[in-house]
């Protein structure tokens, strides 16, 4: 192991490193936790400019229902119906290509991978124009309907990469004898490789998750208004109604913060398990 | 009929299972580059009819367009400044890759600002600038050092909105670096101990080149992040003061979909000049990732 486990040096170096780790932890999230910190105090406390000290009271309730009670849980619900689909999309598409670039030898198959790889490398702003006027010939423009297909279209190529190389890591001895008992290739599919990948539909998901959720370009490049948009756009809304009302801006942020933070806690092994692919040989 | 696709399930099944897959992503992703280019040579207001100029776009954006060079030079800030995530995330990884208790908890809440959305970071990080009560002036204070105004000054807004992307960028290089970590071998540490190997020494020796993996992702990963910057200058400075944090993505966003009418054409050349950029690492990381791939052959 390296560095060297701090178990084996002397009882000084250890506790230095123990009382170092929460003070190194305070220091890097010391931004996050000044939010934090405003989103409970009164307005007062910014007329009066007490920023740092003890909140003249805490008014944690009253803030985040006044963000409750703006246009804030129409975008969050939003989010959640463009988020939603685009994961159960990509992640089926992606298996499907996946399976296929995996199990099958066949001519242009590397192509078509790196084909995949390459267009999810690509600037999203190459896109931006074309996207945006098929979206508006297809009458899908600020409909969420309009936001998903693209996101599904999209995570497609990282999702499929990562599909592949997991499928083509499991054992082909499955597939061949599986054909060897005369089992359609579909039903190799859904009976025999399926079932193996859930750990990787699994990390899939949650990363998805997280990046369609924090997507906040197409969202502005697609929909507009409150009918369509997801709440990274609506906070800018949020921001132009609420502009120099630290307390609820402050608020309003962490609760749209929120959801994918709770699924890289529920779901952590999945989630480093899906960004790290590759990191390790 | 089905005896015909029997005989043939495993030559057709594959594209069966492809047609899904490559359709969005034709339609959406390859199709729109080529139609980007051709836009390109267009003079179009989104509406009505679009006037053929050839390479009058870019003629204009490479000799008399101001907004463009600060917009490339910036994104070459970007792709500089922001590779310091790599050796910060390498540092904190080194920090943390212990076994102390409650370590595990420590990593996920290291981990934590990538996983906010960037527009949050973006916001969180204007008030830590902020000149009346940000952290930020409150720290620098401390040294004896009067108030800057960071996002209002041209010559600082920039770097002030990189180091608001390092703060996610470095937590994502630290989880690739920490899981490489864990996959170093104990072996060639214990046997480079033996050499009396210690410190910088064995970190350039034996650590780096095992890590090499991970750091080649976290490369791909932070030059990608550091050209497709767009949130964070969205919300933070919306491209200004006066122009000076535009970057080639913000910029097209800006021209294509401006308040004073749109110019999607003159975008699309932007766009495709960022692609051009893009290409070159594009090209580079698919080389690299050939070479494996026929490795494994």
């Amino acid at each position: 192991m390296f560095p060297a486990p701090i178990e084996k040096s002397s009882r000084t170096a250890q506790i230095t490193y123990q009382s170092m780790l929460p003070l190194a932890l305070l220091l890097w999230l010391a931004p996050l936790l000044a939010v934090a910190l405003f989103s409970v105090r009164p307005d007062t406390d910014f007329t009066i400019g007490n920023y740092w000290g003890i909140p003249s009271s805490w008014e944690m309730i009253s803030n985040y229902s006044q963000v409750f009670n703006s246009s804030m849980p129409k975008y969050i619900l939003n989010s959640f119906f463009i988020t939603i689909p685009t994961v159960i999309g990509a992640v089926s598409l992606s298996a499907m290509a996946g399976f296929a670039l995996g199990i099958y030898k066949f001519r242009f198959n590397l192509l078509i991978f790196f084909l995949f790889i390459a267009g999810n490398f690509v600037p999203f702003q190459i896109l931006m124009v074309p996207v945006r006027d098929l979206t508006l010939d297809m009458g899908l423009y600020n409909t969420k309907t309009g936001l998903v297909l693209f996101h599904i279209a999209f995570q497609t190529g990282f999702c499929t990469l990562f599909m592949r190389n997991f499928i083509k890591a499991l054992p082909f001895e499955l597939i061949e004898a599986a054909r060897v008992e005369g089992v359609a290739e579909w039903r190799i599919f859904w009976f025999v490789v399926l079932p193996l990948m859930k750990p990787a539909l699994a990390a899939l998901a949650v990363l998805i998750f997280t990046f369609i959720w924090n997507d906040y370009f197409w969202a502005v490049v697609l929909t507009q208004g409150e009918a369509a948009q997801p709440v990274t756009a609506g906070i800018t809304s949020f921001n132009a109604q609420f502009r120099a009302m630290y307390h609820l801006m402050s608020a309003g942020s962490l609760i749209a913060a929120l959801p994918p933070v709770a699924m890289f806690f529920l779901m952590q092994k999945h989630f480093i398990a899906g960004l790290t692919l590759g990191a390790v040989k | 009929m089905t005896t015909w696709y029997k005989k043939n399930q495993i030559a057709i099944t594959p594209w069966l299972f492809l047609i899904p897959a490559m359709a969005m992503f034709v339609l959406y992703v390859v199709y729109p580059i080529a139609q980007s280019f051709n836009i390109s040579l267009y003079k179009w207001d989104g509406l009505g009819e679009a006037e053929y100029v050839g390479m009058a776009n870019y003629e204009k954006l490479l000799t008399r367009d101001r907004a463009f060079n600060i917009s490339v030079w910036n994104n070459l800030k970007w792709l500089v400044f922001y590779l310091a995530a790599i050796p910060g995330g390498l540092f904190i990884a080194l920090f943390l890759n212990q076994t102390v208790r409650g370590i595990r908890l420590y990593k996920s809440l290291f981990f934590f600002p990538f996983v906010i959305s960037q527009i949050v970071v973006g916001l969180v990080f204007t008030w830590f600038y902020d000149p009346t009560f940000g952290l930020f002036n409150g720290i620098i204070g401390v040294f004896g050092i009067e108030p800057v105004n960071v996002l209002g000054d041209p010559e600082l807004a920039t770097y002030g909105i990189i180091a608001a992307g390092l703060w996610p960028q470095t937590a994502y290089c630290m989880i690739l670096y920490l899981t490489g970590l864990n996959a170093v071998d104990p072996e060639q540490v214990e046997a480079a101990r033996l050499d009396g190997a210690k410190g910088l020494k064995m970190l350039w020796y034996v650590i780096l080149p095992q890590l090499r993996p991970a750091t080649f992702i976290a490369f791909v990963v932070t030059i990608i992040g550091a050209l497709r910057s767009f949130d964070l200058i969205s919300i933070m400075t919306n491209g200004g003061p006066f122009g000076s944090t535009r970057v080639l993505s913000f910029y097209m966003f800006e021209k294509s979909l401006s308040e004073y009418g749109f110019r999607m054409g003159y975008g699309a050349a932007i766009a495709v000049i960022l692609f051009l950029i893009m290409l070159v690492f594009i090209s580079y990381f698919l080389w690299r990732m050939y070479q494996d791939e026929k490795g494994e052959r």
